[in-house]
């Protein structure tokens, strides 16, 4: 068993990292470029702000923390 | 692969090269096959799909890098020390008991292993997604192999950490650089249409650039402000 949570701990250091709030709002911000891609919207523009947003608010819980 | 080069340097030097190099080859044997295995299967997954899980893994990786090099350059977090590393590395190795496995020093041995493995995986995982989503991983894996032999070269030579070269302005660049495709490809793999296609990754590319130098500046300046307050 643990080292079944060891191998799932590294996964999700791996993957997620110090902040889990970033791949939450990822996922979030591509379901929501794909819903308006297929409903036949301009949907490019919308991953390059989420990312503005998602560094944000990261870094301001980054510095919080500190 | 700095860091994995410090880790290999400190158990040759305290505990024999014989065990360290040995650890060192073995878990590059371990990366090339963890590479030969995924690669082939990667290519037979349909294009779009592809993107779309690449482009979410490193747009999700790359803003972990780029938080943190923004973090270190506007001074919130410190810049990483080579130096102490290596010195901790090597105490750590010193102090270890000696125990003998296959004619090898295990601990040298093990700590190699790990070292390489661990920072290796970042590496494979870098090249796996970057090569399946362009349709070329061995033009990637090559790359990567290339920048190996060139920090073990450099290392070897020295016999030292590589406290010099600028290691959080190379996470910087590999931040954006992971950033800049994963907002490409997982946009394309959602469906969306990027106007000019394949050249506004340069557009991409500049955006984020802006934004974090933008981010590092103002952090920069709020720090300072907060210093200066406390000053007085």
């Amino acid at each position: 068993m643990s080292r079944l949570a060891a191998f799932g701990r590294f996964w999700w250091e791996f993957v997620i990292g110090d902040d889990w709030l970033v791949a939450v709002l990822v996922a979030a911000a591509i379901g929501a470029t794909a819903a308006f891609a297929h409903s036949g919207m301009a949907a490019w523009w919308l991953l390059p702000l989420a990312v503005l947003l998602v560094l944000w608010l990261s870094l301001r819980r980054a510095i919080r923390s500190t | 692969m700095v860091e994995a080069l410090t880790i290999v340097l400190a158990a040759g030097l305290a505990r024999g090269w014989r065990s360290a190099l040995t650890g060192l080859g073995a878990a590059t044997l371990v990366l090339a096959v963890v590479v030969a295995a995924l690669g082939p299967a990667l290519t037979a997954i349909p294009l779009n799909a592809l993107r779309l899980v690449v482009g979410a893994l490193l747009l999700t990786f790359g803003l972990q890098w780029l938080r943190k090099a923004i973090l270190r350059a506007s001074g919130y977090k410190a810049l990483h020390d080579e130096d102490a590393l290596f010195a901790q590395e090597l105490a750590e190795a010193e102090g270890a008991a000696r125990v003998e496995r296959a004619g090898l020093d295990w601990y040298g041995f093990t700590l190699a292993f790990k070292g390489v493995l661990l920072e290796g995986l970042e590496v494979v995982f870098i090249v796996l997604t970057f090569g399946s989503a362009q349709g070329s991983i061995s033009l990637a894996a090559a790359g990567a192999a290339g920048a190996l032999v060139l920090v073990a070269v450099v290392g070897v030579a020295v016999r030292a950490p590589l406290a010099r070269v600028p290691e959080n302005t190379l996470k910087f660049a590999v931040g954006v650089m992971l950033t800049t495709f994963g907002i490409f490809w997982s946009a394309e793999g959602a469906g969306a249409h990027w106007p000019g296609n394949d050249a506004s990754i340069l557009g991409v590319l500049g955006f984020v650039v802006l934004t974090a130098v933008a981010l590092v500046r103002l952090l920069r300046h709020e720090r300072r402000s907060v210093l200066q307050a406390a000053e007085v």
